[in-house]
């Protein structure tokens, strides 16, 4: 009993950390049709941006929460100025600039902090279950990708900016005979996109731990959950971490977190095989 | 000077610059010099195999590098267990282009274009580089070869003379083989797209659905492209494998894939030359750019200069956003509007493929 409420819990965080990791690409992706490759440096400088802000004395909690998510959606802000609104419906073009926007990050931070995996310690310590002990952190990470969720899907069910962002998604032409801006809308999306990428990066730091190119661990796995969940953002992401988080835990327990991850991977392939559109593109049409 | 006598011109330079290369490098250089350029050659069919794909496929394959490092593998792991070289350097070939028949099978069969390809064929070379990098222990082993996980296949035997075990190859004939294959793929492929079977997949590039209108299964044909692709990265491996005697996971992996994708972006997708050109300048400036860290001139500048991969990300950015053809295409056009001055040619749109939306 114990060892199935520890095995319920390690699915549930497997599934939280795979739809965290992605969401801030499944928003960019259902938004403008950009496959962002540089996703997984996103979530590197979320990490370190936490990591730094820590070690200069400010609180865990506002580094990961606040100071994470701000830095890295500026650094999202400036990239989508200088390099990706010149590729809009150039979807391979893209996908090779961001492709080369992170081998320059992975550079850049490798001259800046060294080739070293750096960490923090998880806050929170640890709480026993029967004869189990599972770190708290573990709730705390679950909870995050619950309020991110459930923030996204009601900024755009129900506010205004939600409104016109789906507009734009669905018509960008229309949208603009409208008098909405699009290019200002894809930036601010962008924006967006990226900082609750470095919220993932900054929330993951402390399990993970943060090196430059922990991005390639990142990158794979998010965008096989957008692909494999489709357009729609929140019921895509969650669809699909839920399928592949699961795969790759209860994997991981029959044999060992290697042959997990190729678990997740094989069930990926096979996933897209059968539904090309993604989970969302055949159950949940007209979701968010 | 119309069309074919240009062609006709571009393939006489090429033969007389490789026969050049190939005969006059072993004379003139030394043998370090001799051995940095093998592995160029080795790189340069790497580079077509991907030119083939994707330049005049239209299938952008992130995987190249798995039927590259599966072709090294191979040849490592059966030249241990039978010590002669004909025959693994076949499977060498045969083995990859079998797993791309299959793989190609299910993604071309299944309809899946695009950005689900490039998922899927980055999947599977993720999957590959998994699986190998845990296989450590001394309990994976195919026959007597131990597969080594991250630490590699060390002390793989060179190649020999067909039917005779003990005539292996030396470095300075592994440069000759290197080079000689390199050209003979490259005119290989020239004749290969010249014939019926190239116009039909560069039709299918322009327009999939008009080439099926007109009742030719594009299904069928980009499965024989990517697995022909397949077959000459495998090779590649085989050679690559023979080159440093050992094979590392490293190989399936991200960076080595993504190399491949820059040498042919860097030198134009939809020629043959752009990628050799693309590959040969990009390994030279990353060697260049490496020797100079080691000699550490302590400037801060030299430092940011001599880390590939902040160089060659701002090389991929530059290349999409300025040069988006590629440098062979895009000199050839600026070469026309200077023979032809008075007209002026639109070039119709910088989009080298369409995205294929319904």
């Amino acid at each position: 009993m114990d060892f199935v409420a520890l095995l319920a819990i390690q699915i549930l965080y497997a599934i939280a950390s795979l739809a965290l990791i992605s969401i801030g690409l499944a928003i960019i992706f259902g938004m403008m049709r950009v496959i962002n490759l540089a996703h997984g440096e996103f979530l590197m400088l979320g990490g370190y941006a936490a990591i730094v802000a820590t070690s200069h004395g400010i609180s865990i909690w506002i580094a990961m929460l606040v100071v994470a998510p701000v830095v890295v959606g500026i650094i999202g802000i400036i990239v989508e100025r200088t390099i990706i609104r010149f590729l809009y419906g150039r979807i391979i073009d893209t996908m090779l600039a961001t492709w080369g926007l992170s081998l320059f990050l992975v550079g850049l931070t490798t001259a800046v902090f060294g080739n070293t995996t750096v960490g923090i310690s998880a806050p929170l310590g640890s709480f026993e279950i029967g004869a189990y002990r599972a770190s708290a952190y573990t709730l705390f990470v679950i909870a995050v990708a619950i309020v991110v969720l459930a923030g996204v899907f009601s900024v755009l069910r129900w506010t205004r900016l939600g409104l016109i962002a789906r507009g734009t998604m669905q018509n960008a032409n229309m949208a603009a005979a409208l008098g909405v801006k699009p290019p200002r809308v894809y930036a601010v999306t962008f924006g967006i996109g990226a900082a609750l990428s470095g919220l993932a990066g900054g929330v993951l730091a402390p399990v993970s731990g943060v090196f430059p190119t922990i991005g390639v661990a990142y990158v794979a796995k998010s965008f096989i959950t957008v692909i494999g969940g489709g357009a729609a953002i929140v019921s895509g992401t969650a669809s699909a971490s839920a399928l592949f988080g699961t795969v790759n835990q209860i994997a991981t327990f029959a044999t060992t977190p290697v042959f997990g991850e190729v678990a997740l991977l094989a069930a990926a392939i096979v996933l897209i095989r059968l539904l090309p559109q993604g989970i969302s593109g055949r159950f949940f049409r007209r979701g968010i | 000077m119309n069309a074919r006598a240009r062609n006709l011109a571009g393939l006489v330079l090429v033969a007389i610059i490789g026969l050049a290369v190939l005969f006059l490098t072993p004379r003139l250089a030394d043998l370090d010099t001799v051995l940095e350029l093998t592995v160029y050659m080795v790189m340069a069919i790497l580079a077509l195999s991907l030119a083939l794909v994707w330049g005049y496929g239209g299938i952008l394959c992130f995987g190249q590098s798995a039927f590259f490092g599966l072709g090294a593998y191979t040849y490592a792991i059966a030249m241990f267990n039978m010590g002669e070289s004909t025959l693994p350097f076949l499977l060498a070939i045969a083995l990859p282009a079998a797993f791309a028949a299959l793989l190609g099978y299910f993604i071309f069969y299944g309809r899946i274009s695009d950005v689900y390809l490039g998922v899927i064929t980055l999947t599977v070379t993720l999957i590959l580089f998994n699986s190998v990098n845990s296989t450590a222990g001394p309990e994976f082993h195919i026959g007597v070869a131990k597969l080594g996980g991250f630490n590699g296949i060390p002390g793989i035997p060179s190649l020999n003379f067909p039917g005779d075990k003990n005539a292996t190859i030396d470095l300075e004939g592994m440069f000759y083989l290197s080079t000689a294959i390199l050209l003979a793929t490259y005119f290989g492929l020239r004749l290969l797209l010249a014939s019926r079977f190239g116009r039909i997949i560069v039709g299918i590039r322009e327009n999939e659905r008009r080439a099926e209108l007109l009742g030719y299964d594009p299904r069928a044909y980009k499965l024989a492209t990517f697995t022909i692709g397949a077959a000459l990265a495998g090779l590649a491996g085989c050679l690559f494998a023979n080159w440093g005697s050992f094979v590392s996971p490293t190989i399936f992996g991200l960076a080595q894939s993504a190399q491949i994708i820059i040498w042919v972006i860097v030198g134009g997708r939809g020629t043959l030359i752009g990628p050799i050109i693309g590959c040969i300048g990009i390994q030279w400036l990353s060697a260049f750019l490496g020797a100079n860290q080691s000699t550490g001139s302590g400037s801060p500048w030299a430092a940011l200069l001599s880390n590939a991969p902040l160089v060659l990300g701002a090389i991929l950015i530059a290349f999409v956003l300025l040069v988006p053809k590629g440098l062979v295409p895009t000199l050839g056009d600026w070469g026309q509007a200077l023979l032809r001055p008075r007209v002026r040619e639109r070039i119709a749109d910088a989009a080298p493929m369409p995205v294929g939306e319904e």
